[in-house]
């Protein structure tokens, strides 16, 4: 049995989900040799930490009944610096702008030797190339699949399942809301606005959708897909970005007629990286409805290679993340 | 642009190669030829089915040729645009000029505009438009839509094209 020292930081919907599926899993784990040993846990206001091992469903309960992980006044960063811990789960929500608190959690644990899985976009499209040297200079692991496209496999699949494949080009719908406001558009053939209002009420958007209805989610999981399938240096400033808040119920309309229908399209190819509204086949692979995400890649030896999934979600982004985690210490 | 063509031959032994010369001396590419030796029209000639790709330019002088050499041209079919493509427009598309940017593709040589479904739900609001274009190949379409976006950021339209599979370009 290998024990592998773990802390969380960032505990909302995500963080969460990990500690739920590694108590939901044990069996399983305890079955390929791995115990995981969760020996921290932060949010940004609180921590727990216990070297045993933290009851992750007392924190589970405490986080659901009082908003809090614990009583300790310790940040994530301290934990990360100062706790003897193998791996650092990192889900603080994205800041692209800074790179946020991630980016500083994940220099930190590269600089104490710690491997990283995270589900934080932010930091990955803000400064990818420094935070692959650190990784490797200090030989830290570091895995990213929740990053893009939540539980649907995108990165591992080009990296590790399509290995000798040469991607040629990537085209997919990695927003779950986008998707959602659009398929509904035209379903009830309603405008952009109230078909926001909808999705902000079953929480599918934030208060403030600018982040997902703008197409920078989604450009940043292209810079990350750019860096890491296709051996780029991008940052989230090399995409061009188009939104949805221009689309109207008339232009689904008139797409349905012709046999299409109006998706927020990411791509990445060697000569763009580009997010747009685009036409699409009503019967094409790339046609899918609701809030989820999809991805089509050209390969050079495979042809195209198309994978659907649920984009977001606690559970189904922390199986993103326990895939990564396993696939770092199965040996 | 393609062209298919019913001819009709002599009995007579040349006949085919006499028919099929004008083609090549006017830099045309035979797609294929079908030759029905055992029909007979009611004129007692050979039905023969020609298809080639030509310039238009030269489909004239293509045609004087074989009326020079005596061969009936029963029937010419001639088809330019072997592309299709849609792509839908959002903004004010009749206040920037809605010829204007029609002519811009007609204008191009190798791609038109062949339809145009407009829907203008309240005065001021932005109308959509779905737009049929016909090109010569693949990549005139490409390059026809790409023409057409520059003109629509001019006119702060937004251009909706179909995704890279479908354009066939990958």
């Amino acid at each position: 049995m290998r024990t592998i020292r773990i802390s969380i930081i960032g505990f909302g919907a995500v963080g969460q989900g990990v500690a739920r599926v590694i108590l939901d899993k044990k069996d399983y784990l305890d079955s390929i040799g791995l115990d995981f040993k969760v020996v921290a846990v932060a949010d940004s206001r609180t921590a727990v930490i216990d070297h045993d091992g933290v009851d992750l469903a007392a924190v589970l309960f405490r986080k659901k009944t009082e908003g809090k992980v614990g009583f300790e006044k310790v940040t994530g960063l301290e934990i990360i610096e100062n706790i003897d811990h193998e791996l650092v789960v990192e889900t603080t929500p994205t800041n692209i702008v800074t790179g946020g608190a991630g980016l500083k959690n994940m220099l930190m644990a590269f600089k104490h030797g710690r491997d990283v899985v995270t589900s934080n976009k932010g930091p990955l499209a803000m400064k990818y190339g420094e935070l692959m040297e650190t990784s490797a200079a200090n030989g830290s692991k570091f895995k990213f699949e929740a990053t893009v496209g939540g539980a649907m496999p995108v990165l591992n699949l080009a990296r590790d399942v399509l290995a000798g494949n040469k991607i040629t080009n990537v085209e997919g719908i990695f927003n779950g809301t986008c998707n959602y406001i659009l398929t509904r558009m035209m379903e009830e053939h309603a405008p952009y606005e109230q078909m926001l209002a909808e999705a902000q009420e079953l929480g599918y958007a934030e208060t403030d959708p600018t982040y997902d209805v703008e197409g920078i989610d989604t450009a940043c999981k292209l810079v990350i897909l750019a860096n890491s399938v296709f051996g780029m240096n991008a940052t989230h400033e090399d995409v061009t970005i188009t939104g949805i808040t221009k689309i109207t119920p008339e232009a689904l309309l008139l797409a349905q007629n012709d046999g299409y229908v109006i998706k927020l399209i990411g791509e990445v190819n060697d000569s763009r990286i580009n997010v747009a509204p685009k036409l699409v086949p009503t019967d094409h692979p790339l046609a899918v409805g609701g809030t989820l995400n999809v991805a089509s890649m050209q390969t050079e030896l495979a042809g195209p290679i198309t994978v659907t999934g649920r984009g977001a979600g606690s559970i189904e982004t922390a199986s993103a993340i326990l895939s990564d985690i396993i696939s770092i210490y199965r040996e | 642009m393609r062209v298919s063509m019913d001819i009709e031959l002599k009995d007579i032994p040349g006949q085919l190669l006499l028919a099929l010369r004008p083609v090549s001396e006017f830099k045309g590419n035979l797609i294929s030829v079908v030759h029905h030796h055992e029909k007979r029209t009611p004129r007692g000639t050979i039905p023969v089915q020609v298809v080639f790709e030509t310039k238009p330019d030269n489909l004239c002088n293509i045609i004087s040729s074989l009326e020079e050499s005596e061969i009936g041209i029963a029937r010419i079919d001639e088809k330019r645009y072997f592309e299709h493509g849609a792509v839908i427009l959002i903004g004010h598309i009749v206040h920037t000029d809605i010829q204007d940017t029609i002519d811009t593709i007609d204008n191009t040589g190798y791609a038109e505009v062949v339809d145009l479904n407009l829907s203008m739900p309240k005065i001021k609001m932005p109308s959509s438009a779905s737009l049929k274009i016909d090109a010569v190949s693949k990549e005139h379409l490409a390059s026809a839509i790409e023409l057409l976006k520059e003109i629509a950021k001019k006119k702060d339209l937004l251009v909706i094209e179909p995704i890279k599979s479908e354009l066939g370009a990958v």
